[in-house]
C-alpha cells in the first residue's frame, strides 16, 4: 500500500530505533504524551514499546473522542432513538459503548433500529432512502471529523432534506491539552502531537504549548516510522533545550490547516460554553453544538433529551487514566469488573482506549518471560 | 449396543440476561455461551476441549459427525452463496476433525414470501457443491415461517463421515517447537460479506474463499499424518480465535510471524480502511494445522503441491511463552497480543 | 485523531465535482471532495481519506523527502561525532539501497 508500506519498512524502523537509543542515552527518563487515540492504537498495533528504550515513557493522552464522552450523552442519544420512527446511525466505534441501559448494540438487540455507518454522508443517504423515518446521526470525533459532519449538514440543507438530524458530540483538542497541562499531577517533557486533527486545524494552535509551557511538540503521522521519527525530533529538541512546534507529518498536514474545513465548521457549529468530559470534568469552550442556522438539523433542538448527568461508578478511575495520571492497570476495576467483554468505562471498549489496548497487550506481557528470543 | 454413559448435567455458568449478536460472532461471547450454558447441561461437568465435530464410537466403528447452521446475509455474494457454504462448511468441519465426509442431511427454514427462483438457485448451488466435494445429500427437512423471520432462509447441515487413517488430533499433544501452518490467505470471506451487505458502500474485487478443504487435508494427512497435532477451520472469529482456543486448551503460546501470514492486498486495504484486524475475519475455505517439526517440511511440500494449496504458509510456531496466548511479531522486533474476537468486528473510524 | 488512510483518485465524475471514486489497494468507494474545494485534486492524485471525505492531498515530494531524511538518520550524527573526534562507531547497517544524496553537513561525505 502506497504511503503506508514505505513507512513500515523494517530495516528503517530498526535503524530509527537505534538512533533513538543513541540520542536518549541512559541517564535521563523521558515522559512523552501522545495526545491522540490513533497514536495510542498505533503504539500497540506495531509493538513500538518493544523497540523503544526503557527510559522513554509514553503516556497516553485523552484524545479518544469515544472515551471522553460521558455516559449521560449516550443515554440521551439512545433516548431519542426509542421512537420507532427514528433510525440511530453511528460509527462502529460507538456501538459497544455502554450507556446506563446498555450499549447501542444491546439496544439493537432489543429492537431499536440501529445502523452502523462509515461516513456521515452514509447517514444522510439513509435519510434519503427512508423518507418515512427520521435518521439521527450520533456524531463524535475531534476536529478531524467535525468538518465532515458539517459539510453533510450543509448538503442536507441544500437538498431540503427534512428527516435528518445530528446529535452533536464533537469536541476540540486544544482545551483537552490545556487541561492536561493544568493538572497538578502531570509531569511531561514533550508531546507527540495529533496528526489528523492537524490536517484541519494546522500547527499554529499548538504554539502556546511550546512558547508558554516550554514543551516541544511534534505533529506526527501514524505509521511506525512516523512515530519513531517524531520521537527522534522530540529528543533532539529536548537535548538542545529547545521547545518548538515541528511538523513531522508534512506529506499530509499543511501548517495553516484546511481553510475549507474550518469554514464548514464555523458555518454549521458554535462552541458550547462548556461541556463535560469524562474524567476531565467541565471544560469551557471545548465542544461544538449546532448553531441556529442549522437548528432544524440539531437533534437536541428537534427532540427533547433527558440531559441527566451520569457519573461513572465510584471505583472507576477513568478520569485519572485519561489524564495519564494512572496507568490502566492501576485502576481498581481494571481486568476484574472492567474488561473488554464487560466494560465499565469507554476506555475499555474503544479500540483507541488505553485500557483496552493495555488489557490486550501489556497486561499479559508482564507475565511473560523475556521476549528477546523472538524476532 | 453398549450405551455410552450419558453425563449428568452440571451447574451453568452463564450470567448474561439476554442473547446478543456477539454470542454468535464466534469469539469470546460465543465461547462463554457454549462453555457456560450448553456444555454443562449437555456434556456434564468435564467435557474436555470442545470441537466442532465429534468422533463417536458406534459398536466399534468410529463415525465422525458435525452440524452447522448457515444464516448468512445476503444469500448470494461474490464467490458463492448460502447453499455452497452449507456443504463446504460441513465438509470442512469434518475434514479438520480428521474425517472424510460421506453424507449430509440438510434442513431448510424458509421465510414465507421468498420467491421460488431464489430457493431453487440455492438448492442447485448445494447440489453442485456436494458433487464437487464428493459428498451425498441423503435426507432433508423443510419448514416455513412467517414473513419477517428467517431472512429468506436459514440452512442447517449435518454431516457424517469416516475418520481418516493415520491421524489422531488432540490439543494436548501440541508441543513447544511445533509449526503452525495456514492453507492460504485469510479474510477473503468475511470482507466479501461485509462489502456485499452494501451498508458501507465499498466495492472490491474480492470473492469468498468458500471451498472444500478436504483434498488439502487428505494430502496433508498422507504426507504428515503422524505429525499433525490439531487442525481447525477458522470461520467466525477468524484465525485469532481458533488459535486462542488452542492456546487455552494446551496452555502454550502461539507465536505468529506477521510477514508470513498470507493476506491478499485487497483484504489488507479493506481492513486498514475499516480498522479491522484480518486475524479476526471469518474464512470459509482455509484451515490451520499444527504439525510437529519433524513433519513440517513434508506437510508444507504436500500442501503447496496439492491443487489449491499453493498459497499455504508456515505462519508461526508454538512456544512456551506467552502461555495461553497468541502473539504476533514483526520483523523489526515489535509484537502485539491478539485476543479472541470480542463482539462483532465493527468497522472503526477512530 | 482518527483512522485516515491514503487512497488514489481513480475517477471524478464530470457531473459532480464534489465527489470522486477513490481506490485503496483494490477497494473502491465514492468519497466527498467538499473539504478540498479550494484546491481540488484531479484523477491520479493521492488523498487522505477519513470517514468518506478527502481531508488533504498527499504530497509525494514530502513523502520522498521524509524517506531520504530517515535513510540519512544516524549517518549525520555519526558523521558529526567523527568530525568532533568522539571516534564512536558509525552505522554498521548497509544502506546501499538509498543511492546518493546530499549530506546536510558541507564537506562531510556520507556514503
Amino acid at each position: 500500500m502506497r504511503f503506508v508500506d514505505e513507512f513500515r519498512e523494517p530495516q528503517l524502523i530498526s535503524k530509527t530505533a537505534e538512533e533513538i537509543r543513541r540520542i536518549a542515552g541512559t541517564e535521563r527518563h523521558y515522559r512523552m504524551m501522545e495526545v491522540c487515540g490513533g497514536h495510542t492504537h498505533a503504539i500497540y498495533r506495531f509493538g513500538l514499546k518493544d523497540i523503544l528504550p526503557e527510559n522513554i515513557e509514553l503516556i497516553h493522552g485523552p484524545g479518544c473522542p469515544v472515551c471522553v464522552l460521558p455516559m449521560g450523552r449516550i443515554d440521551d442519544g439512545l433516548s431519542i432513538a426509542q421512537d420507532p420512527d427514528v433510525i440511530f446511525a453511528a460509527f462502529g466505534d460507538m456501538m459497544r459503548v455502554p450507556g446506563t441501559q446498555g450499549s447501542p448494540l444491546e439496544h439493537k438487540a432489543r429492537g431499536m433500529d440501529v445502523r452502523i455507518v462509515y461516513s456521515p454522508s452514509d447517514a444522510l443517504k439513509l435519510a434519503r432512502l427512508n423518507p418515512h423515518k427520521h435518521v439521527m446521526f450520533f456524531a463524535i470525533g475531534f476536529e478531524t471529523t467535525a468538518p465532515s459532519t458539517a459539510l453533510t449538514m450543509m448538503r442536507a440543507k441544500a437538498e431540503g432534506i427534512r428527516n435528518f438530524s445530528v446529535f452533536c458530540n464533537h469536541v476540540t483538542i486544544i482545551p483537552a491539552i490545556r487541561a492536561i497541562l493544568d493538572s497538578p499531577d502531570m509531569r511531561l517533557d514533550a508531546f507527540i502531537g495529533p496528526g489528523h486533527v492537524s490536517t484541519v486545524i494546522g500547527c499554529r494552535p499548538y504554539e502556546w504549548i511550546a512558547k508558554n509551557e516550554r514543551k516541544p511538540i511534534v505533529v506526527s503521522g501514524f505509521e511506525p516510522l512516523d512515530m519513531l521519527q517524531s520521537i527522534v525530533m522530540l529528543l533532539r529538541q529536548l537535548k538542545a533545550g529547545e521547545a518548538k512546534v515541528e511538523n513531522q507529518y508534512k506529506r499530509v498536514v499543511p501548517w495553516e490547516g484546511n481553510l475549507a474545513a474550518l469554514k464548514a465548521m464555523s458555518e454549521v457549529f458554535q462552541l458550547r460554553p462548556y461541556f463535560e468530559w469524562r474524567g476531565l470534568g467541565f471544560i469551557s469552550q471545548s465542544a461544538l453544538s449546532v448553531n441556529h442556522k442549522y437548528a432544524e438539523f440539531d437533534a437536541e433542538q428537534r427532540f427533547s433529551v433527558p440531559g441527566i448527568r451520569v457519573t461513572d461508578p465510584m471505583a472507576a478511575q477513568c478520569g485519572e487514566v485519561l489524564k495519564g495520571v494512572l496507568k490502566p492497570h492501576q485502576c481498581k476495576l481494571f481486568g476484574r469488573e472492567c474488561t473488554p467483554e464487560h466494560p465499565i468505562g469507554a476506555l475499555m471498549v474503544s479500540s483507541e482506549g488505553s485500557c483496552a489496548a493495555y488489557h490486550n497487550y501489556e497486561h499479559r506481557k508482564a507475565a511473560m518471560v523475556s521476549l528477546s528470543s523472538i524476532a | 449396543m453398549p450405551a455410552t454413559a450419558i453425563p449428568e448435567s452440571a451447574p451453568i455458568r452463564f450470567r448474561d440476561p439476554q442473547i446478543e449478536m456477539a454470542h454468535g460472532a464466534g469469539g469470546k461471547a460465543s465461547r462463554k455461551l457454549v462453555e457456560g450454558l450448553f456444555a454443562p447441561l449437555l456434556f456434564g461437568a468435564a467435557p474436555g476441549p470442545l470441537g466442532d465435530a465429534a468422533h463417536v464410537d458406534m459398536n466399534g466403528t468410529k463415525v465422525a459427525i458435525t452440524t452447522d447452521a448457515f444464516v448468512v446475509s445476503p444469500l448470494r455474494f461474490p464467490g458463492g452463496s448460502i447453499g455452497e457454504l452449507a456443504v463446504n462448511g460441513t465438509v470442512n468441519d469434518l475434514a479438520v476433525s480428521g474425517a472424510r465426509a460421506e453424507a449430509l442431511v440438510v434442513s431448510y427454514v424458509l421465510e414465507a414470501g421468498t420467491p421460488t427462483p431464489i430457493l431453487e438457485a440455492e438448492i442447485r448451488a448445494m447440489a453442485k457443491a456436494a458433487r464437487d466435494a464428493g459428498v451425498r445429500i441423503v435426507a432433508g427437512d423443510t419448514k416455513v415461517v412467517e414473513h419477517g423471520k428467517a431472512d429468506q432462509m436459514y440452512i442447517t447441515a449435518t454431516g457424517i463421515g469416516r475418520p481418516l487413517p493415520g491421524v489422531a488430533l488432540d490439543p494436548g499433544s501440541v508441543r513447544v517447537g511445533d509449526r503452525i501452518l495456514l492453507s492460504g490467505p485469510i479474510g477473503d470471506h468475511g470482507i466479501t460479506i461485509l462489502l456485499a451487505r452494501g451498508e458501507l458502500d465499498f466495492e472490491a474485487d474480492l470473492r469468498s474463499d468458500t471451498r472444500p478443504v478436504l483434498p488439502l487435508v487428505e494430502a496433508l494427512v498422507r504426507a504428515a499424518g503422524p505429525g499433525i497435532r490439531w487442525m481447525r477451520d477458522p470461520t467466525r472469529g477468524g484465525a485469532a480465535t481458533s488459535l486462542n482456543e488452542l492456546a487455552r486448551d494446551c496452555g502454550l503460546g502461539m507465536v505468529l510471524f506477521e510477514d508470513q501470514i498470507p493476506i491478499r492486498d485487497t483484504v489488507r486495504g479493506a481492513c486498514e480502511l475499516l480498522g479491522l484486524d484480518p486475524l479476526h475475519i471469518a474464512n470459509e475455505g482455509q484451515f490451520l494445522a499444527v504439525v510437529s517439526p519433524e513433519y513440517a517440511d513434508a506437510a508444507m511440500n504436500a500442501l503447496s503441491l496439492a491443487p489449491g494449496g499453493s498459497e499455504a504458509q508456515v505462519i508461526g510456531e508454538v512456544r512456551e511463552q506467552p502461555a495461553g496466548t497468541v502473539l504476533v511479531t514483526t520483523r523489526y522486533g515489535g509484537s502485539r497480543i491478539v485476543d479472541m474476537l470480542v463482539g462483532d468486528p465493527l468497522p472503526r473510524i477512530c | 485523531m482518527c483512522l485516515a488512510i491514503p487512497g488514489r483518485i481513480i475517477e471524478i465524475p464530470p457531473d459532480s465535482q464534489d465527489s470522486a471514486l477513490v481506490e485503496v489497494v483494490g477497494v473502491r468507494r465514492k468519497i466527498d471532495l467538499g473539504l478540498l474545494q479550494d484546491d481540488p485534486p484531479v484523477s491520479g492524485d493521492w488523498v487522505l481519506i477519513h470517514v468518506g471525505f478527502a481531508m488533504s492531498k498527499i504530497s509525494e515530494q514530502d513523502a520522498a523527502d521524509q524517506m531520504s531524511t530517515l535513510r540519512m538518520l544516524g549517518e549525520i550524527d555519526g558523521a558529526m561525532q567523527e568530525v568532533q573526534g568522539y571516534g564512536v562507531e558509525g552505522e554498521k547497517e548497509d544502506v546501499s539501497d538509498a543511492g546518493t544524496y546530499e549530506s546536510e553537513m558541507p564537506g562531510v561525505k556520507v556514503n
